[in-house]
């Protein structure tokens, strides 16, 4: 019996990464009807009868990226940057608070990125009055979340932790406290002193990070800090998880790589949410990823034309177009011998699935064909003006980089 | 016009001030501060003659773009360019389409587009000046951005303890007040410390900056213990509305362990000069007695120095427009 029909796609000659089994093997695919038939020593007669024949020339064959807390749809960022499910977050216009919203999101007609929606933690995401949260999980969503900010009354975020657990919905959250933030636009230290910008401390995040574990801990849900950045959070997350709280965290690529020092002088492309920390913050993320505290590397993308970034700093809104320089800016970890090229697939495919739940982020039979060729040491720059995203907002342009997605295949289908 | 020396001398074969800007002292040589400094020292002398009138920048425009109230700098920066002959038009923000929701930048490129030659902006936003001086064809002066930097009051606060106290290198000097919102106090700090000063801030805990000793500055929360062999006592304003219990408790409390009173100059280093930036709350941070006492408080020397220091720096910023052999 032929594997091989009408409609079928052969990768020969790549190097498949398992993030699952942790392994990287050379070998070839075979993808027929959107999903994967067959992978690794396949046949040789086998990719002679396939329809297309794709050479991937020593290439890493790896799943899709996974995004999680993107704030905005941009498929064609997301293909560029090998992203093949944005999980997207509930800061729309009008923020995705009812059932239908999530439903219209979690349709949203692209063949390049699947939309898989986070709703709305509260009601116009206000952090007053809890949304519908059980019906907008039946209607596609696979988290909620307090959105771009914390939410400030204790009491709410207690019965909102112990009511998500009923549907075991994860709650993702913001980490910082805003009495602490209202009004800063940068981390207290040397660059906010200099420039005279409105700063707050960054243990404004570790105080919310210790409320809210002890609220998870106390209601058993399940919490997310959609991002974290200081040394002193990641502590908490890591202590917490021994003791079996059931916590987790992201962290971005630009808090990995970028320092306070990264916003001088007024560069508002560098002005994040949360902002750029203390180098010696920014080390203590890296040996989060290292030892496992960090369960996820997500791209935070937030494309900003010039009419919110071309302005006074702290006027300007915060966040970064990341979706396409994630993996690029990722693989420097790998370089760093911080974490293995398996072990970054998985944080950013395989942990994210597992995590929400997603059947995605995995080689396997009968898998959906979601998948990235991946050249890990290929040179380029990266430039603002020629990301294929919606903006251009990146604090890394004319950063000389290394690794590139070479192709990104969506249900089987070759993009772009 | 003062003799004393400058302390940092022009090396050899380098341009004294090869800046198109001046958006703030940060990133200033401290030849090029002194260089400025020794200009203002001629328009001291004219404006203490009856006759006030230089002609060299004739037929040149100056826009006063004021995004945020002013009244003693933008008379200042008024005066400056009239006295040396500019066009000087004055933009506030009251008026302008600012507040009908135009952004900064589509304000500068309009400003640009009335070809002027000089532009002196004061904006309340930390950084605002710089970004306007990205768009325009001609050189912009920082009178204030936000939080940042105010370098022409830093220079004419330098030109009043050069002249009053014969030197800058060595000084000690203390910045007593609000130095976490304070453009003034960033940029002194700046250029006291280039020309080697040293320098002490004082406030409460609140009104800090959270590394300000990462500027080169010693911070103190005791104004007593600052005062021990200060040569210069620098007060700044601080805002009624930040004395109500969100950064400090009350003004009385304020005045209690802030405030510069004859007793506490006493702590100072003999003759010790008193500065003030202006406008003073009189018996908050600073009692009138000696606000008022000639001998000790430079707080109108401050001022004159200040219309001659923005001479100075208008003359030089628009030397390469003018041609100016060796500026072009």
């Amino acid at each position: 019996m032929s594997l091989v029909e009408k409609g079928t796609l052969a990768i020969r000659n790549g190097r498949i990464v398992d993030p699952v089994a942790g392994t990287i093997t050379e070998g070839g695919m075979l993808i027929r009807n959107g999903v994967i038939e067959a992978f690794g020593d396949i046949e040789h007669g086998l990719f002679r009868r396939s329809d297309v024949v794709a050479d991937a020339k020593g290439a890493l064959i790896a799943p899709g990226i996974i995004d999680v807390g993107a704030f905005a749809i941009d498929p064609a960022a997301a293909t560029a940057g090998g992203i093949t499910t944005s999980l997207l977050m509930p800061d729309q216009s009008p923020p995705l608070d009812n059932p239908a919203l999530i439903r219209q999101a979690a349709s949203f007609p692209s063949d390049a990125v699947s939309i898989v929606p986070i709703a709305a933690a509260t009601r116009g995401l206000e952090g007053r009055e809890m949304a519908e949260i059980g019906l907008m999980q039946r209607a596609g969503a696979v988290a909620v979340s307090t959105g771009r900010s914390w939410i400030a009354d204790s009491g709410l975020m207690y019965r909102l932790l112990a009511y998500a657990s009923a549907f075991d919905l994860i709650v993702m959250t913001h980490a910082e406290d805003d009495g602490l933030t209202k009004g800063a636009a940068a981390t207290d230290g040397e660059m906010a002193s200099r420039l005279g910008l409105p700063s707050a401390p960054a243990i404004a995040e570790a105080m919310a990070v210790a409320r809210d574990i002890a609220l998870a801990e106390e209601t058993g849900a399940r919490l997310h800090f959609r991002q974290l950045s200081t040394a002193r959070a990641f502590d908490l997350v890591r202590t917490a998880k021994r003791r079996g709280v059931r916590v987790t965290c992201g962290v971005t690529p630009a808090h990995l790589l970028l320092s306070e020092q990264g916003i001088g002088p007024f560069r508002t492309f560098a002005r994040l949410s949360p902002p750029l920390r203390s180098e010696d913050d920014r080390k203590a993320s890296i040996e989060a990823v290292r030892d496992g505290t960090v369960d996820l590397l997500c791209s935070a993308h937030d494309p900003r034309g010039p009419e919110a970034k071309r302005l006074p700093y702290a006027s300007a809104e915060p966040g970064m177009a990341g979706a396409e320089t994630l993996l690029t800016l990722s693989l420097t970890l790998v370089k760093d011998e911080v974490v293995t090229l398996p072990r970054l697939f998985e944080l950013i495919s395989a942990a994210p699935a597992r995590l929400f739940g997603l059947d995605a982020g995995r080689i396997a039979q009968g898998a959906a064909a979601d998948l990235i060729l991946v050249d890990e040491d290929m040179p380029w720059k990266i430039s603002a003006e020629a990301l294929a995203g919606r903006a251009g907002n990146t604090p890394f342009d004319g950063l000389p980089v290394q690794g590139r997605v070479l192709k990104t295949i969506k249900g089987g289908q070759p993009l772009g | 016009m003062s003799d004393a020396p400058t302390e940092f001398a022009l090396p050899d074969g380098v341009h004294p001030f090869p800046h198109r800007h001046l958006t703030g002292i940060a990133g200033l040589q401290p030849w090029e501060i002194g260089f400025l400094l020794d200009e203002a020292e001629q328009w001291i002398a004219l404006n203490r003659n009856t006759s006030k009138h230089d002609s060299r920048l004739a037929g040149l425009t100056q826009i006063n773009a004021f995004f945020e109230n002013s009244t003693r700098t933008l008379l200042s920066f008024e005066i400056a360019g009239k006295r040396l002959g500019a066009d000087v038009v004055n933009m506030h923000a009251a008026q302008s389409s600012v507040k009908k929701g135009e952004t900064l930048i589509d304000t500068a490129v309009t400003l640009n587009a009335m070809r002027p030659d000089v532009i002196v902006i004061r904006h309340d936003s930390s950084g605002a000046t710089g970004l306007i001086a990205d768009k325009v064809d001609c050189p912009v002066l920082n009178a204030g951005d936000g939080r940042h930097e105010h370098p022409t009051q830093a220079l004419l606060d330098a030109l009043t303890i050069r002249r009053r106290v014969g030197r800058i290198n060595g000084t000690v000097v203390v910045i007593c007040g609000d130095v976490l919102h304070s453009r003034v106090a960033r940029s002194n700090i700046i250029l006291l410390g280039t020309l080697g000063a040293e320098v002490r801030v004082v406030a409460p805990p609140t009104l800090l900056p959270s590394a300000i000793e990462r500027m080169g500055a010693i911070p103190y929360t005791d104004f007593d213990a600052a005062l021990e062999g200060a040569e210069v006592v620098m007060m700044l304003r601080l805002q009624l509305e930040r004395m109500d219990g969100a950064f400090v408790p009350s003004p009385r409390e304020y005045h209690h362990f802030y405030g510069l009173t004859r007793e506490r100059l006493g702590r100072a280093a003999p003759g010790a000069l008193v500065m003030h930036p202006g406008p003073m709350n009189r018996g908050i941070e600073i009692t009138s007695d000696i606000a008022d006492d000639l001998q000790r408080s430079a707080i109108t020397e401050q001022v004159e120095m200040g219309v001659a220091v923005r001479m100075a720096c208008l003359d030089v910023l628009t030397r390469a427009r003018r041609g100016v052999e060796g500026w072009a």
